[in-house]
């Protein structure tokens, strides 16, 4: 993306809409009550007790949050980019929290026992997750490898049999597969755990959306590659390899990472077939004291934590291949 | 033993070559035979098939009546060490194609590494020679797009010159370069062609016609209309189509 040169007025600094803007908000936040909440015990020295402060209690709570949270703006628009960026994920951050706080949880209650619901979820549960979501990803892509091949080549039945496969599991939901591959393969005399068949549907599910994504990369290089590596001499095998893979592989990482962090969460599918992955954990875990809410929250966590760290991984790749180009 | 007596003389030679894209007939009917250290320029109006017919000498396009024989092999669909001929045709691009993950030196190394079975200290020694040869060995480590165009087409043709080829096919390889860099190639091509080499041109740089070339042949509507020596060719045009041809580009 090119940012332009010229720096424009920044909105905020124009009175005018440093105005309208603290008008909107306070009307935002009187268009809701919220005398009733935390706020307004906050500011109960001033508007006295909140449920009969009246117009006045709400008058004076909005306004209050809106000159804070109009101030918060204008302060975080003087400082630099990076820490704008830092500054806003932690109040976002902040405010998520506060919701979850709201929700009138027992927190401590993932502490407790012996060994704790927090180590349960970590030592099997992540273990779990982590272990059917990274046999799944390298069976993808070596799928994906195959599949991309197969669909470019001129081979009737290679072409066919890629395309069915990548339409038949690009068209049925993940949950049925799990399902059907779970329930199916045993009528046909293969007896198959529920490892396994979590590990196969989400393969087979990854691999058909990635050989899309490997075949649009293969096919994005310029013809002109391959005819220079012909007019050379090179086979097949050795043109993919070392011409058109390498220089794909830019192309590819983005979207194959967005994949990968898509799988990771659709593992918890699999919690179906009563494998101790995070989700079933959790499910487990909390219902039986009927804290749920405090066990899917730990597991939402946990999945937010290896999905910042796989993004993070990403970018760390991406960066790696834009400076090469 | 007899089949291959006829090898060397002619080097590439066409018997009755037709082909069609769909309905479309690009090339009808082309005989031609030309001989090692011939220095051929290929001309014509756009259109005309002249691209078709050198991408054929290399079967990077498949003819579908007559005969190509290369080396004295023939070119055909069901052939099996395709790959064997190309590497002695040498084909230089008119954007260039160089491969842009690899630098300059690697360009040049990874056909005689990769499939002449040549050790990597051998490669780089003949690349190294072979980009003395085009003038820019000080570009050796570079990416290709860090380069000019002149320079990258110079290192298109030392990455070919690399294969040791016997014959070099070039496809207008100063088309998409800008004017101040087009002699640096012409230049590059001229050496070439005194050193020797076989070299069929699709081109319509005139004055390089004129300096190097044996023999030009002009096409029109996927058909041979004339070839000639450059002289008769520019002073004594025999068909109508040569004719306008030659005005219109050589104003
Ligand atoms: N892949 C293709 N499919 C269909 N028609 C094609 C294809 N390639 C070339 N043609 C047609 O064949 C004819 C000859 O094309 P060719 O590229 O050989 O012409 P050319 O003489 O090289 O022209 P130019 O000077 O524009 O490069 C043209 O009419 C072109 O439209
Ligand atoms: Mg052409």
């Amino acid at each position: 993306m090119f940012v332009d040169t010229v720096i424009e007025d920044k909105s905020l600094h124009k009175p005018a809409f440093l105005l309208g803007l603290s008008i909107a908000v306070l009307a935002f936040f009187f268009a809701f009550n919220l005398t009733d909440t935390i706020f307004g015990e906050f500011l109960s020295p001033v508007i006295g007790n909140p449920k009969e402060s009246g117009f006045f209690g709400r008058l004076v709570v909005s306004f209050v949050l809106s000159i804070i949270f109009v101030l918060n703006l204008l302060l975080i628009s003087f400082a630099r980019l990076k820490i704008q960026i830092l500054i806003v994920w932690i109040e976002l951050f902040f405010l998520f929290l506060a919701f979850a706080y709201s929700f009138d949880l027992e927190l401590a209650y993932i502490f407790i026992g012996e060994p704790s619901k927090l180590w349960l979820m970590i030592s099997k549960g992540l273990f779990t997750t982590i272990y059917i979501s990274a046999v799944s990803i390298a069976i993808a892509t070596a799928i994906a490898i195959v599949g991309a091949i197969a669909k470019l080549s001129n081979n009737g039945f290679a072409y066919a049999i890629a395309s069915f496969y990548t339409s038949l599991f690009r068209g049925l939901p993940l949950l049925l597969q799990i399902y059907l591959i779970y329930m199916g393969l045993p009528q046909l005399g293969f007896m198959i755990d529920a490892i396994p068949s979590g590990i196969a549907a989400l393969s087979l599910c990854y691999g058909a959306y990635m050989t899309e994504i490997f075949r649009a990369g293969i096919q994005s290089i310029p013809k002109g590659q391959w005819e220079a590596s012909r007019a050379l001499g090179f086979k097949f095998g050795l043109i993919l390899r070392k011409i058109i893979l390498p220089q794909s592989i830019p192309i590819i990482v983005p979207p194959t990472g967005n994949q990968f962090i898509a799988m990771l969460k659709d593992s918890s599918l699999v919690s179906v077939l009563g494998i101790w992955e995070l989700m079933f954990m959790a499910k487990k875990i909390g219902a039986k004291d009927f804290n749920n809410l405090e066990m899917l929250l730990t597991a939402a966590m946990i999945y937010w934590a290896l999905t910042i760290i796989l993004e993070m991984i990403q970018a760390r790749i991406e960066r790696k291949y834009q400076q090469k180009a | 033993m007899s089949a291959k007596t006829k090898i060397e003389n002619p080097v590439i030679s066409l018997d009755g070559v037709s082909k069609w894209y769909g309905d479309f007939q690009a090339l009808k009917d082309i005989n031609l035979e030309i001989n090692l250290k011939e220095k051929i320029v290929i001309c014509g109006p756009s259109g005309s098939g002249k691209s078709t017919l050198i991408r054929c000498l290399n079967r990077l396009e498949a003819h579908q009546e007559g005969q190509i024989h290369v080396s004295g092999v023939e070119l055909h669909e069901t052939m099996k060490d395709v790959d064997i001929v190309r590497r002695d045709i040498g084909m230089v691009f008119q954007n260039f194609n160089l491969f842009p993950h690899l630098t300059v030196l690697e360009n040049c190394m990874a056909g005689p590494n990769w499939v002449r079975g040549i050790d990597k200290k051998e490669a780089e020694k003949r690349a190294v020679a072979m980009l003395e040869q085009v003038k820019i060995p000080e570009q050796a480590d570079k990416y290709p797009d860090q380069l000019s165009g002149g320079q990258q087409q110079r290192v298109a043709i030392a990455r070919s010159l690399c294969m040791e080829p016997k014959v070099m096919l070039f496809d207008e390889p100063t088309s998409a370069l800008d004017p101040e860099m087009v002699s640096e190639v012409l230049d590059t091509m001229v050496e070439l062609a005194t050193s020797g080499m076989t070299m069929i041109c699709v081109t319509h740089e005139m004055g390089f016609a004129r300096q190097v070339a044996d023999r030009i042949i002009f096409m029109a509507d996927g058909e041979i209309v004339e070839q000639n020596t450059p002289d008769e060719f520019f002073n004594n045009p025999k068909s109508d189509r040569t004719k306008t041809f030659l005005d219109q580009i050589l104003i």
